[in-house]
């Protein structure tokens, strides 16, 4: 119930911004407090038996791959609110989380790749984990383009959620790629049946980061999310003073005025 | 700190992240900087919303 309640209150995006407005310095604060942490805990970490220091790059790859997944989870969330529950700002957090999404993504693959090199003896292999990671990077490039490309947000909307949700097949098979196929990337060594295999030496350093780099994604998501109302804000404004010349030169034109003052963060 | 013989490969990952960490971190206070100026001239000139409050008026 004091959920629903939180949510219907957040669904007005004025009260959304005044909570972002306060909040976000705080956030800003702890994520800057627990990267530097988790760089100074990443840099103290000893080298690997067999990886040497190499096992550095873990500290970054990691997260920015678990994030790659979890931002499309949160995209599929937000789809949901915007096809089930209509929730005004549902489609507001899916499109703004889609380019900090496909940016973890990228750092996931470049950092893989240059992890790869000294270890595998090769930056690329067309093997499932690959393969499907940049699949999801090549979905978020192609969903930025579709709200791109569809000038109206409401329309664009549905038909960026269904393309969310049909994307998110694509994050058990990353998840799970590792024990369904034959991979040249290692199973799952932290979130595992059995607990952790990665001695405490990486493991706190590496959960740290996790969570730093976690909190810059609700940060960086907050910051996008207010940006992008005030966006449609500036579009809705914008059809206002469009239909007020046209009401000016065409009687009737009244009701593109009405319907423009309904866009999200208009009222 | 020695970082070996891969020390190339692991300070290019670093500096890419804080690169691209940072170029999302500008990009977005420029976007909000850009549009809090759009709502501002709108504004001024005579369009308002229904409730008379500034569109640009977050807080």
């Amino acid at each position: 119930m004091k959920l629903t309640e939180t949510l219907t209150d957040l669904a007005n995006p004025t009260r959304f911004l005044a909570l972002t407005a306060r909040i976000l310095p705080w956030l800003a604060g702890a994520t800057a407090i627990l990267l530097a942490i988790g760089l100074y805990q990443s840099a103290m970490a000893p080298d690997d038996y067999q990886q040497g220091a190499t096992v550095k790059i873990m500290f970054i790859h990691v997260p920015n791959a678990w994030l790659s997944m979890f931002v499309w989870g949160v995209m599929s969330v937000a789809a949901l609110g915007t096809l089930v529950w209509r929730h005004p700002l549902a489609d507001v957090a899916a499109k703004a989380a889609a380019p900090i999404g496909a940016a973890f993504t990228f750092l996931a693959l470049v950092t893989g790749s240059l992890w790869g090199r000294p270890m595998w003896g090769t930056y690329w292999e067309w093997d499932a984990r690959l393969t499907s990671v940049l699949i999801l990077f090549l979905m978020y490039l192609g969903l930025i383009a579709l709200w791109r490309a569809v000038e109206d947000p409401s329309r664009a909307a549905r038909a960026a959620a269904v393309l969310t949700l049909v994307g998110a097949i694509n994050i058990p098979i990353i998840k799970f790629s590792v024990d369904w196929w034959n991979t040249l990337h290692q199973p799952a060594s932290v979130l595992r049946m059995g607990g952790s295999t990665l001695d405490k030496a990486f493991l706190w350093p590496l959960l740290v980061m996790a969570i730093a780099f976690s909190l810059l994604f609700i940060t960086l998501h907050l910051a996008a999310m207010r940006n992008e109302i005030l966006r449609r804000r500036v579009r809705s404004l914008q059809m206002m003073q469009a239909s007020r010349v046209s009401f000016i030169s065409e009687p009737g034109a009244g009701s593109r005025e009405a319907g423009a003052s309904k866009e999200i963060g208009a009222a | 700190m020695s970082l070996g013989p891969y020390a190339s490969f692991i300070v290019t990952s670093y500096a890419l992240v804080a690169a691209v960490v940072l170029l999302l971190i500008v990009w977005i206070i420029a976007d909000y900087r850009r549009q809090q100026g759009r709502l501002r001239e709108i504004e001024a000139s005579g369009i308002t919303r229904r409730s008379g409050r500034s569109a640009a008026d977050i807080r």
